[in-house]
């Protein structure tokens, strides 16, 4: 392997465009998310705003775009993702598809959280005469924080693996950089550096992920 | 205090049939009282307790809380409602997250109380009344079962109600830290007037603070009364099969058939059941002095019954008909109750 053959800059612009586009869309796929998954938990049966038509109409739309396949999402996100932010390249462009494919498994995500929390916990809350909003916000959220936590650990790498597939359509970043130079081009020596560099951000992410988690575990 | 009126409670269960929790049921709880609901598990005692909170909702009936229909309340009403009814778990269901000052804080800032010089002053005086001044910084987690309930007992009390209800809040307490969260409970009976509601499956703790009971079985009371009653005399076979088992009362429990000595009674066995002030007067002894008749205690215990001195004796009485019928006839004016077994 000759690492001379390299553009180191070229590779630090990338890593910092992969963080950008996965920091970016993990933002927007907290904000859609979170509210997503908790109106999933709060809606569902025997739940604390019971509501079946609402929670069959959000799940069958979750498990709809759960179940596009990332690659085909990216492709046919192309037009919506032209009309909202102008261009469907670069790390703009990814970032739009990103959201819409991880936000809904972050939503399951949150859900499945959720449903961890202590059933009496609540119940001993409404028999407090505490308002359901007043619960979800002061009690199921800060109980469930640590489970929140690792489902965002989780979904911050899946966001990882699938800005580097958005290589594939124009996005930029270490995946693209992976695809132009290491695959069109033959050049072996910066397929290894992408994917090693993948593997450290990975492995920093679920380290910080897991500290977080054990810093605000009570129990 | 509460009144229940011809509660019905049916479930629709995962195959489709209906399913009976409560019926007929039909209570009345004064103010400042214990009362205990005991009955085994799946008897319906849990759904009972919760419909006084509306954690169940009644398919039938009503429930009256100062001469007031809660099941007729609407939601703004349930939340008052709920505030002035406190209640605690028997899985403690504290919030893991908050620390034991700020579990005990939660029910007064989720409900409206913006002072928090107020709110940490509260929060001080309820650590101390349940004993927990040490531990107020500390997590859940750190805690012991019987301090996890005593926070319990401080949050449901954070709101001042004038009603507790105690959901099976001792079954997960070995009896020594049952006995002494059972005293908590009391002292706050006492000192603050608080009327308590308790469902348990435990004789030990329906003998220790409750001042009536109400024993169910498949939904429907079955029997019920002042608990020195209720235990003494119990009517139902589900209360004598459950104070049978208790061994809170060995002479209750004793069967005459089954003893090793059937082929050595040569007398009559009869059991005595006092209650109250005679307990400590020695009646027995007086009677006896004058009568013709000899007496063996084969079994007894004198004890009491939250404060209600009682005693119950199982003896062979020998001696002739008519002095015997004679020893009964003292018995009766004493108030001593007497039945006999063989």
């Amino acid at each position: 392997m000759d690492l001379s053959v390299i553009d180191w800059s070229d590779i630090w612009l990338a890593t910092w465009e992969t963080l950008v586009m996965t920091g970016v869309s993990l933002f927007f796929t907290i904000l859609l998310g979170l509210p997503l998954g908790i109106l999933l938990f709060v809606t569902a049966k025997r739940q604390l705003l019971e509501q079946g038509f609402v929670y069959t109409v959000l799940s069958f739309v979750v498990n709809v775009l759960r179940s596009v396949p990332f690659l085909i999402l990216l492709i046919v996100m192309i037009p919506v993702t032209v009309i909202l932010i102008g261009t469907s390249l670069g790390v703009e462009g990814a970032i739009p598809p990103l959201v819409v494919g991880t936000a809904p498994f972050f939503a399951r995500l949150v859900e499945n959280v959720l449903r961890e929390v202590d059933r009496g916990v609540i119940e001993a809350c409404q028999a407090m005469g505490i308002r359901t909003s007043r619960i979800i916000f002061g009690a199921l959220l800060p109980e469930a924080l640590p489970g929140l936590i690792a489902a965002v650990t989780v979904t911050a790498i899946t966001l990882m693996s699938y800005a580097a597939m958005s290589g594939v359509i124009g996005g930029g970043g270490l995946g693209d950089l992976a695809i132009r130079f290491g695959y069109q081009r033959f050049q072996t020596e910066v397929m290894v550096i992408t994917v090693a560099l993948l593997v450290v951000l990975v492995q920093i992410i679920q380290y910080s992920g897991d500290r977080l988690v054990l810093y605000f575990t009570r129990k | 205090m509460i009144r229940i009126e011809n509660l019905h409670k049916t479930y629709r269960a995962a195959d489709g049939r209906e399913v009976e929790a409560l019926a007929d049921i039909d209570l009345d709880i004064g103010a400042g009282e214990v009362f205990g609901i005991i009955g085994r598990s799946g008897a319906g005692k849990s759904t009972l307790i919760r419909t006084l909170n509306l954690l169940e909702r009644p398919s039938a009936g009503r429930v009256l809380i100062d001469g007031e229909d809660i099941t007729q309340l609407d939601s703004e009403g349930l939340y008052a409602l709920r505030r002035r009814v406190g209640m605690i778990f028997q899985h403690f269901n504290l919030l893991n997250a908050k620390t034991v000052a700020d579990n005990i804080d939660w029910p007064l800032k989720a409900t409206g109380h913006t002072n928090a010089a107020e709110r940490a002053a509260r929060v001080k005086e309820l650590l101390a009344l349940v004993g927990l001044s040490e531990h107020g910084h500390k997590y859940p987690a750190q805690l012991s079962g019987g301090q996890k309930q005593r926070v319990g007992i401080a949050r449901a009390l954070a709101n001042r109600p004038q009603i507790l209800l105690c959901d099976e809040a001792t079954s997960a307490l070995d009896p020594e830290t049952t006995q002494s969260i059972l005293r908590l409970l009391l002292d706050i009976n006492r000192q603050l007037g608080l009327t308590i509601v308790l469902i348990t499956h435990e004789m030990q703790v329906i003998r220790t603070i409750c001042d009536r009971v109400a024993v169910i079985d498949g939904g429907r009371i079955v029997e019920s009364g002042r608990v020195a009653d209720v235990f003494l005399h119990p009517q139902h076979p589900v209360t004598r099969s459950m104070v049978a088992q208790s061994d809170a009362l060995a002479a209750a429990s004793f069967d005459p058939a089954h003893a090793y000595m059937q082929d050595k009674l040569r007398g009559t066995l009869v059991r005595l059941t006092y209650i109250g002030d005679v307990t400590y007067q020695p009646i027995l002894s007086r009677i006896m002095a004058g009568a013709k008749v000899q007496i063996t205690i084969l079994q007894g215990e004198v004890s009491s019954i939250k404060d209600v001195p009682f005693g119950q004796l199982l003896l062979e009485l020998e001696g002739g008909e008519d002095d015997i019928r004679e020893v009964f006839a003292e018995l009766d004016r004493h108030q001593i109750h007497h039945e006999v077994l063989q």
